[in-house]
């Protein structure tokens, strides 16, 4: 860093400079309150959600079904489907997600159609997701006939996340040298087996990552699952996603938190705990992952 | 990024090509068909109201009689909720995007910038629940007691603090987009950092940080659960940021938890709203993307 009292000294302006140390030490100062800003309202908002939730949460809040006194309200229910969920939509994304990235970077050029497909994925990452419910409600729901099941609400959401999915595995695909395209391609490979062979095993780290936080986030989505007719009350173990009614953890947080008593505001807390846990492991897998497949990976 | 071409002899290649390339079409596929829902149910429902009394009527009651369905008491509400967030985080988020781009030490931001990713990761749930559990009763208890359970102002602080991660990593993009010799140069002249920041960077950067808020502010209109919760469902025309109102989004949510009959025409305008707000968001982020390639390269 250069020093700038010396080129002020110079000039004789002591008084300018000092104004303009104070003016540069206030600023600094204003910037790391932001940073504060946004660190206590972390802090705030998980030292809400323990202190209010933290007693709720035991095995049997786990293991019940809801019911309408809170003491003996569980989330059995919501977990279960929001596993469903979590399962199927990471199913549904992989292959489409991969699959469009493979196409977008190794296949499409970059003709008109490419840029078509790219400034369409990018508009798409920024349509707001309760359209996406009222997408899935009129396609999925009522014209597929799929009806109001976790099987309907899983593929809204992995058309919630492909977007991010495909533009987070384009990013991986791009980031493998071109040595590694070009020596597979030099050793006689065909295209699809220079992607298969070369690039995919070197992107994988990648790819997943951006795929498991993108699952994550579908799992913490609510307003689209309203749209698509996830259901507050259901007292039963959904055992496959085709059944009729099912419920998720967020739908679940969001019923208790609607209502003015204290006591569905704690279980809500609850709840909630255990979503972000759920997200936390999630995130987890995601590094794990990323150390996990980048072993052995050198350029 | 290919540079040579093949003949594509085996049929097992082409038939990969081909399932890719449906892969592919699926993105476009979702954007026709999100298109071609809005436009139909929409029209379904301009057909019982017209559109004009839609655009401009000033007062919104799909569930208590008599019914009018004049748009603007919605979109106020979301405009003025989004207005008060982004007045939350654009000073706060291009603030901390200069401190962890200019001032901060390797370790620090080391500690931040994943704190912020955490915060981007919340669901938007669990911040409505921290705006009926924290902010509203912190409000009442300090600077507004007569504040009801549900206002305007909740739902755009909480909304503020909800994009102030991405208006924050966005801006340290484009902060970062700056090439060094400017900076240096600056330096070298004597300015202080403040100087720098102020004359140099965010001048330059200017463009990235204009469609991050621009983008920010799309995602604070199509915010949902977060508004639901801390805004209410009081559809009513006003600028009193300490009133219950209700949003586009949370007409949405009302209409879609009760049981509206499928045919009713409340239903019908769940999607002349969706429309609406489908309408809104992509025009702002068409503007967004259409700032990042006018001005990008310009160092280059």
């Amino acid at each position: 860093m250069t020093n700038p009292s010396r080129a002020a000294l110079h000039s004789g302006e002591t008084t300018t400079l000092n104004r303009r140390k104070v003016k540069n030490a206030l600023f600094s100062l204003l910037a790391l309150a932001a940073i504060f800003v946004s660190m206590v309202t972390l802090a705030g908002l998980l030292i809400d959600l323990v202190g209010r939730g933290g007693s709720s949460l035991d095995v049997q809040f786990l293991t019940s079904s809801p019911s309408r006194i809170p003491a003996k309200a569980g989330i059995l229910p919501a977990l279960v489907g929001t596993l469903w969920v979590t399962v199927l939509v990471a199913l549904i994304t992989l292959p489409i997600g991969i699959g469009a990235a493979i196409y977008l970077e190794e296949y499409a050029g970059r003709g008109r159609i490419a840029r078509l497909l790219k400034i369409n994925i990018s508009n798409l990452a920024g349509v707001p997701s309760i359209v996406y419910g009222i997408f899935g409600l009129a396609i999925f729901v009522r014209g597929l006939d799929l009806g109001r099941t976790a099987f309907a609400a899983s593929l809204t959401l992995s058309l919630l996340i492909l977007p991010v999915v495909i533009i987070s595995s384009a990013e991986a695909l791009k980031a493998v040298p071109p040595s590694q395209r070009e020596a597979a391609y030099a050793l006689g490979a065909t295209r699809w087996q220079v992607i298969r062979r070369a690039l995919l095993p070197a992107a994988a780290p990648g790819i997943l990552t951006g795929i498991v936080l993108a699952v994550a986030r579908a799992v913490g989505e609510t307003a689209p699952l309203i749209l698509i007719g996830a259901v507050t009350f259901v007292t039963f173990v959904p055992t496959n996603p085709f059944e009729d009614k099912y419920t998720v953890l967020p739908i679940q947080i969001f019923n208790w938190a609607n209502r003015p008593q204290e006591a569905f505001l704690e279980i809500s807390a609850a709840a909630i705990l255990v979503l972000i846990a759920l997200m936390l492991l999630l995130n987890g897998a995601a590094i794990y992952l990323r150390a996990r497949l980048s072993r052995g990976l050198q350029w | 990024m290919t540079y040579i071409t093949l003949p594509r002899s085996r049929p097992a290649e082409r038939a990969i090509e081909f399932g890719l390339r449906v892969a592919a079409a699926v993105g476009i596929v979702t954007t026709v068909g999100i298109i071609a829902v809005l436009a139909v149910e929409a029209l379904l429902f301009f057909a019982e109201v017209s559109p004009v009394d839609f655009f401009t009527g000033t007062r919104w009651s799909a569930s208590i009689k008599p019914f009018a369905f004049g748009v603007i008491p919605l979109v106020v509400s979301t405009l003025m909720i989004a207005l008060i967030a982004l007045a939350i985080a654009v000073p706060i988020g291009i603030l901390a995007a200069v401190w962890m781009s200019e001032f901060a030490s390797m370790r620090a931001r080391n500690i931040v910038k994943p704190i912020l990713e955490i915060l981007a990761g919340i669901p938007t749930i669990v911040y409505g629940f921290f705006a009926i559990t924290v902010i509203t009763p912190l409000l009442k208890a300090t600077i507004l007691p007569e504040l009801g359970t549900f206002s305007a102002l909740s739902a755009g602080i909480v909304v503020g603090i909800l994009i102030l991660p991405l208006i924050a990593s966005l801006t340290e993009d484009a902060l970062r987009a700056v090439p060094r010799g400017l900076r240096e140069g600056s330096y070298a002249m004597g300015a202080t950092r403040w100087e720098t920041v102020r004359r140099v960077l965010l001048p330059a950067a200017l463009s990235g940080i204009a469609a991050a808020v621009i983008l920010a502010m799309s995602r604070a209109i199509g915010e949902t659960m977060a508004v639901v919760l801390a805004a209410g469902t009081n559809p009513q025309l006003t600028i009193d940021p300490t009133e219950s109102v209700q949003t586009m989004t949370a007409f949405i949510v009302q209409i879609s938890l009760g049981d509206t009959p499928a045919d009713s025409l409340q239903f019908k305008a769940l999607f002349a709203v969706g429309a609406t707000l489908f309408a809104m968001t992509f025009a702002l982020n068409m503007i967004s993307t259409w700032i990042v390639s006018k001005y990008r390269n310009e160092y280059d």
